[in-house]
């Protein structure tokens, strides 16, 4: 997937697939483990909690498990995710492919634009699809017409979902691509196969390690997401889990629910290690670049307009909407109301929680690649297997295990930073480990040889050595932070306001108007870093 | 790396030093901002009380209390249905109110032993766009020409608590079928009751079962729009008048304040707000409901003893939910 040194731009990075250099027998200071325990425990136990707390009051479990709805539930979050997956990979590998291996014109522009999309969140996406079309929406007032179909329900949130997932197959493929040595393929080629042929026989086969992490993430991330299906009334079982939660005076039924989630991200993960098995993963460059395809002039029209369709429903629609309410607002005379307050508290918490991972990303790190050991094996596991799992459900679990052994700390920032730090942790971890792989372990050694002690050396060698990579981790912590929505929403201290909480509100209520400023800011500010880091990507 | 980490640290300490403050009352909301924010902002001005406020919606805010018990931050639950007021008095959470501010409104409106006060009425309505025939109960809507036409919000708590109220007058069984009949005719399920009252305007369904002031307020909003309020006959389950209402917790660290909040909900001020801003009926004697509405006499029928509503809460969200529509 990625080269060593090389950091991803996603929101879940791949784990690197080189193996580490061997690792040197010493026993890891205590206080690596200290510090990567101390954001790492604080999820876990409660999570853990939870499923002690169902255990301990089974009363009705098996009633809520086996019913026929939650089978309904599991069968239409299974077929969404399904459907998800094989639409966002279709989608991606194909502006993957046109934009890395022809000679399309302005490839390179195709290529930015087609990942773009990744600075909307999802429930972004989802309300304005769901304002932009239907009857009354805003193409049917553009265009003049009476009715438009309604973006809502089972196609809404594929729609939605696609949009949003897309931009990592992109990635993912697009790299793989750059990195597959191209004379497999004209070996094929040479020996008579059509340019298809050669594609789907040697290219395809040599993309599946790469297609399969893709497929992962955006499985993972369909599972999880909590926002685009809430908003467009599909009966997810995040969105079931967030009912519950609000209608009821029990609150097992949504642990239940939260638990059953639980296992069945455990199982795509579980699934995804078993079949990944041991193939060949691209960590090497090519000798060469591949000669690029020449497009024939019908299919350069075609290809065009493909990708003209692509960004245009995944991009431009939704900037487009937004801005566009932004504009009605303006125009009845509503200027357009820029929250401060919520744009601040979306600035800080996540610059709060991109600190927290920073600083336990680099034990972390040191502990998984210079003292490799199965606690630290576990370790690099945990932090990846949280990541997984669906915000709601951490949220869940911490809300029960705050209200009753935080004390204080309920309802606190600790606690909400805390969750991000831990949610997001593989970003921050991932990058770090990334470059610490690509720094020779005998530089570290010198200094231990000249005198520094092990904590020492981390502080004044390793950590300015992986500072780019740690810096870029903790940009990728900030801005997924600044998207997070359901664990903002059970988590957030009384009266705290971030942008995301603004829109989801306005966008449930159909204030799509109300919701059009803070998502246009909330946009703005995720563009900057990621430009950095994706323009630095492109440049290297 | 030193500058951004630097930048990355600065933000999160001036963030976590501003924020740390807490105003002296903590009020759960169940209300939205939207409707009770502006109130509240009165209130901090007139009295110099400083209001934190969470939002959230009432039966969450209610279980909420209940998992928190005595060790819960608020002093004020500031509910819009009296179900999730009953849930948490009966779980002895909330401290009596004084009389002269449970006995501020009629019989009927406030909590029989004092521990929660109704502060403005909601009446249970069905929304009905231009040139739709509303129904004299809601058990006519499950015949099959309502079939993909009516919208709904089943998570929300003015719903539950009209199932919770129908449990109390029809049994059960009924219920149970109500339910079951209105889940075959498949509904379109909203978050709120706004968005069912978007919903009417912009033609996406024909009716809705909502609370009546939410279309008063899209026609103060947009103008005219082709929906019209249609009230149910008296004495029907769809016909509930529920007051919102508030109660003070018995572990509030601010009782006196807290106190003095649940009496400005009271105040000839807050009420003519509610009857002007929000178009609720105020409760207090002496203020006029907004103009256009029929008088809260007229609409209001049923048996049902709002105390009881908590009693049946529950098993309400549990039947909604085994009917497919939570």
């Amino acid at each position: 997937m990625t080269a060593p040194g090389e950091v991803t731009v996603l929101d879940a990075p791949v784990r690197p697939a080189v193996p580490p250099p061997p690792a040197r027998r010493h026993r890891a200071p205590w206080a690596l483990w200290a510090v990567a325990l101390a954001v790492l425990l604080p999820v876990v136990v409660p999570l853990a909690a939870m499923f002690g707390r169902l255990a301990a009051d089974a009363g009705d479990a098996g009633a809520v498990l086996w019913s026929a709805r939650t089978a309904r539930l599991l069968v239409q979050t299974l077929a969404l995710t399904a459907a998800v997956t094989a639409a966002a990979a279709a989608v991606g590998v194909a502006t993957a492919w046109l934009t890395t291996r022809t000679d399309l014109p302005g490839r390179r522009t195709w290529s930015t634009l087609a990942a773009l999309p990744l600075v909307l969140p999802s429930y972004v996406i989802a309300l304005t699809l769901i304002s932009a079309f239907g009857a009354g929406g805003l193409l049917a007032d553009v265009a003049g017409l009476d009715a438009l179909p309604a973006a809502s329900g089972a196609v809404g949130a594929w729609l939605a979902l696609t949009i949003a997932t897309y931009p990592y197959v992109h990635l993912i493929v697009s790299a793989a691509l750059r990195k597959l040595d191209p004379a497999h393929e004209e070996a094929a080629r040479g020996l008579g196969a059509g340019r298809w042929r050669a594609f789907r026989t040697v290219v395809l086969p040599q993309l599946r390690p790469a297609l399969a992490a893709a497929s992962l993430l955006v499985s993972l991330y369909t599972l999880s997401d909590f926002g685009a299906v809430s908003l467009m009334r599909f009966d997810a079982f995040t969105r079931v889990i967030y009912a519950q939660y609000q209608g009821r005076l029990d609150r097992t039924p949504a642990a239940l629910l939260a638990a059953v989630l639980i296992v069945v991200a455990g199982v795509v993960l579980w699934a995804e290690a078993r079949t990944r098995g041991r193939a060949a993963y691209y960590s090497r460059r090519p000798a060469r670049p591949a000669r690029l395809v020449s497009l024939s002039r019908p299919a350069r029209t075609g290809a065009l307009a493909f990708l003209t369709a692509v960004v245009g429903i995944a991009l431009v629609l939704p900037l487009g909407t937004l801005a566009a309410w932004v504009v009605r607002g303006a125009r009845r005379g509503d200027a357009p109301a820029i929250p401060w307050d919520a744009a601040w508290g979306s600035i800080w918490v996540s610059a709060a929680a991109a600190v927290v991972a920073l600083v336990a990303a680099v034990p972390i790190a040191v502990l998984v690649v210079r003292y490799r050991s199965r606690a630290s094996v576990a370790l690099d596991r945990t932090v990846y297997g949280v990541f997984a799992l669906p915000h709601i459900t951490v949220a869940l679990a911490m809300v029960f295990f705050a209200v009753t052994y935080l004390g204080p700390l309920y309802q606190g920032f600790g606690v909400l930073i805390i969750t991000y730090a831990a949610l997001f942790m593989p970003q921050a971890s991932g990058a770090a480990r990334a470059a610490l792989e690509q720094v020779n372990p005998h530089l570290e050694e010198a200094a231990r040889g000249l005198g520094r002690g092990p904590l020492r050396t981390i502080a004044q060698v390793t950590v300015p050595l992986i500072g780019r990579g740690l810096l870029a981790g903790a940009a990728l912590v900030f801005l997924t932070t600044m998207k997070e929505l359901p664990a903002t929403l059970l988590l957030r201290p009384t009266a705290f306001d971030t942008l995301a909480v603004d829109i989801w509100q306005a966008a449930s209520e159909g204030f799509f108007a109300r919701a059009a400023a803070p998502a246009l800011v909330l946009v703005a500010v995720s563009a900057a870093p990621l430009y950095l880091i994706v323009g630095r990507r492109y440049a290297a | 790396m030193k500058h951004a980490t630097a930048w990355l640290l600065a933000l999160a300490v001036i963030g976590a030093a501003c924020s740390s403050s807490e105003g002296e009352l903590t009020v759960y909301s169940g209300r939205s901002e939207d409707l009770v924010g502006p109130l509240i902002a009165r209130f901090e001005d007139e009295t110099g009380i400083d209001v934190s406020v969470r939002y959230a919606g009432s039966t969450e805010l209610a279980a909420t209390l209940l998992e928190e018990g005595g060790r819960s931050p608020a002093d004020v639950f500031f509910a819009q249905d009296p179900a999730s007021l009953g849930a948490v008095a009966q779980a002895g959470l909330f401290e009596p109110l004084p009389d002269s501010i449970a006995g501020a409104v009629p019989g009927g409106f406030a909590d029989a032993d004092g521990r929660w006060v109704g502060v403005s009425g909601r009446v249970r309505v069905m929304v009905t766009a231009a040139g739709v025939d509303g129904v004299d109960s809601v058990f006519d809507l499950t015949s099959p020409e309502w079939e993909g036409r009516l919208g709904i919000a089943p998570s929300n708590g003015s719903f539950l608590a009209f199932v919770a109220a129908m449990l109390l007058t029809d049994g059960e069984d009924a219920t149970r079928a109500w339910l079951e009949a209105i889940a075959a005719n498949q509904p379109q399920k909203y978050a709120n009751n706004s968005s069912i009252v978007d919903a009417v305007i912009r033609g996406e369904v024909d009716a809705g079962l909502v609370n009546h002031y939410y279309l008063l307020r899209a026609v103060a909003e947009q103008g005219d729009v082709p929906a019209a309020n249609h009230f149910l006959a008296p004495g029907d389950p769809g016909a509930l008048v529920m007051p919102a209402g508030a109660g003070i917790l018995a572990s509030s660290d601010a009782p006196d304040a807290a106190a003095r909040f649940v009496e400005y909900l009271l105040s000839a001020d807050a009420q003519r707000y509610f009857a002007e801003e929000t178009f609720e009926y105020p409760l207090r004697s002496g203020v006029p409901a907004a103009a256009g509405l029929p008088s809260l006499d007229a609409v209001a029928g049923q048996e049902v003893d709002l105390s009881d509503l908590a009693t049946t809460l529950d098993r309400a969200t549990e039947l909604v939910a085994q009917t497919g529509l939570l």
